[in-house]
């Protein structure tokens, strides 16, 4: 079966994030970019499920302006088929993106799409629930254990309180936690192998879509910091300092 | 304008979370009516309409509700909360999962996780696990809000006297199917809503040595967390993970024990009242953000901790 894997360019993990000071927004300039790691492990996902004989295609795709082609060769060099960039350097909100990845799998019809739960920029953890809603299709979403079974899928899910397994019927949408894969890495043979995979560029006007902005963010500050307090000499001053001056025991 | 709140519950008692959403929504400002959509829930419409100010409780009893399977529930809210303004409920697993499919059906966008209002059309919220913080305006007709319960204070749980409506709208995609689940079984209070937290990183070294960390809990009838190191070294199970990726807690009192204080950690417990840590490494980052420092090995200052405890409790 066919396996689309939606991958995102956003600032890598280990860096630290910087307001601007004009407060428009978090300073990019400069800044390491990388993967979305939710979306490293729907890539490593996919991977082992061509691996074990159950994909045979896997289909790449990500959205966002020209540099994000790096993050569509590195899923290509972990083992990904082929490469779909939607080229778009505006800002494209969640709605927007799943209207794109819908037409994508219109016409790439996969039977599993797989999306990281959400990204570690906007945080938002909406995608791959709407692209199942324009679909028409079900979802696992927070996905800790992936077992396809024929024309359904097990997803195990992560959810508050412990775990709950739900059986999907195919085509279906999963979106992955951090627990269910450990990604590798990928070899230098194949990160030269991928940069002669087949990467096919198209707009959002080929797909029908139209960009809109429906959320205008007016402002991004930094968090209020938290001050540090005072270090006890030992347990019986801590716990009298908790009863007597911050009163919470 | 009007409000529309889908109950957090499970099928048999209200989350607190709830509560908070209405909150959430009397921040907005208009009628609230919460939609209970479970199954055998009567129980839940009853505690829902005891909330203040919430006007009408809406009931969808099914077999369809009962797992509260993301593609029902969002083809019932886009159904009945298409007459309403805002659509608002908590930012838990269950409303992160269907919310989303709501406003695609709805053709609107979502604006997730907020921890405050602005005014009818615009939000606070965290951005870049909270290592920013971004108000955003929705410019869509109908606003569809997920919560996060520890930006606002719940309403009274008791003293409304909502009416109860029961609506006999059945929405069954058959597209998934409930097949089985895993509860953490605890008597402890949830992590997410007890008023004192205690949680354990990688200093705990093993599972074994976080039985220290419970009899302070019971002591301190605490919820037990810890850090996503303590996760993924296998010492306890996933729901126990305080932080960005995990669960987000403000508790009056939050008491972190061998944990260094990665970005990861402080983006689920910085919103805490009072936060004690305990580490043997002076330089751990925790310190910065905690009320009461205490530099110590954590396998004699647990023991000693209960000890005191015991004196004054």
């Amino acid at each position: 079966m066919k396996v689309l894997v939606a991958v995102k360019r956003v600032i890598d993990y280990n860096v630290k994030v910087r307001v601007k000071p004009d407060n428009t927004g978090v300073d990019l300039a400069n800044v390491k970019m990388a993967m979305n790691p939710f979306c490293e492990i729907a890539v490593e996902e996919a991977v082992r499920l061509k691996e074990k004989g159950i994909a045979n295609e896997i289909v790449v795709v990500s959205i966002g302006p020209k540099a994000c082609q790096e993050q569509i060769r590195t899923a290509l060099a972990l083992g990904a088929d082929r490469g779909i960039h939607i080229e778009v350097d505006e800002d494209v909100q969640s709605l927007d993106a799943a209207k794109l990845l819908k037409a994508v799998v219109e016409k790439e019809e996969p039977k599993l799409v797989i999306l990281g739960k959400q990204s570690i920029d906007s945080d938002n953890n909406q995608t791959g629930q709407m692209l199942a809603a324009l679909t028409g299709m079900g979802q696992g979403t927070f996905a800790s254990e992936v077992v396809v079974d024929g024309e359904k899928v097990n997803v195990t899910r992560e959810v508050d309180g412990g775990l709950m397994t739900l059986s999907l019927s195919l085509p279906a949408v999963v979106t992955t936690d951090l627990r269910l894969n450990e990604p590798r890495y990928a070899s230098l043979p194949n990160i030269m192998k991928a940069k002669k995979k087949q990467l096919d560029t198209m707009s959002p006007a080929d797909l029908g879509v139209e960009i809109a902005s429906r959320l205008t963010t007016l402002k991004v500050e930094a968090p209020a910091a938290r001050q540090a307090g005072v270090k006890v000499a030992d347990v019986a001053e801590l716990v009298d300092k908790l009863k007597n001056e911050a009163k919470v025991i | 304008m009007s409000i529309l709140v889908i109950a957090e519950h499970d099928n048999s008692s209200l989350k607190q979370a709830t509560l908070s959403v209405v909150a959430a929504a009397k921040a907005i400002g208009g009628d609230i009516d919460v939609l209970v959509a479970g199954e055998n829930c009567g129980a839940v419409a009853e505690a829902a309409a005891k909330a203040e100010g919430v006007a009408k409780v809406l009931v969808a009893d099914n077999a369809a509700y009962g797992h509260f399977l993301g593609e029902n529930l969002g083809e019932l809210v886009a159904e009945v909360g298409k007459g309403y303004s805002h659509i608002l409920t908590s930012a838990g697993t269950t409303g992160k999962d269907f919310m989303p499919r709501v406003a695609a059906l709805l053709d609107v966008a979502q604006v997730s996780d907020i921890i405050r209002v602005e005014s009818e059309d615009t939000f606070v919220r965290p951005i870049y696990a909270g290592n920013a913080i971004a108000t955003v305006k929705a410019s869509d007709s109908i606003k569809v809000i997920t919560v996060r319960p520890t930006g606002f204070d719940p309403v009274a749980a008791e003293g409304g006297s909502a009416s109860v409506e029961q609506l006999d709208v059945v929405k069954d995609a058959g597209l998934s199917s409930f097949v089985g689940e895993e509860k953490a079984k605890s008597d402890r209070p949830d992590l997410a809503s007890a008023g004192i937290v205690i949680s354990g990183g990688r200093g705990m070294q093993n599972g074994e040595n976080f039985k220290m960390l419970e009899q302070v809990a019971d002591l301190l009838g605490a919820g037990m967390g810890a850090s996503r190191a303590a996760v993924d070294a296998g010492f306890v199970p996933n729901d126990m993970q305080v932080g960005q990726t995990g669960k987000i807690v403000a508790p009056q009192l939050y008491v972190a024990v061998g944990i260094s204080g990665a970005i990861q950690h402080l983006a689920g417990m910085s919103d805490s009242k009072v936060i004690v840590a305990i580490n043997k490494d002076e330089e751990a980052p925790i310190f910065q953000v905690a009320d009461y420092g205490l530099v110590a090995d954590l396998f004699e200052a647990v023991p000693q901790l209960e000890e005191e405890l015991k004196k004054v409790l």
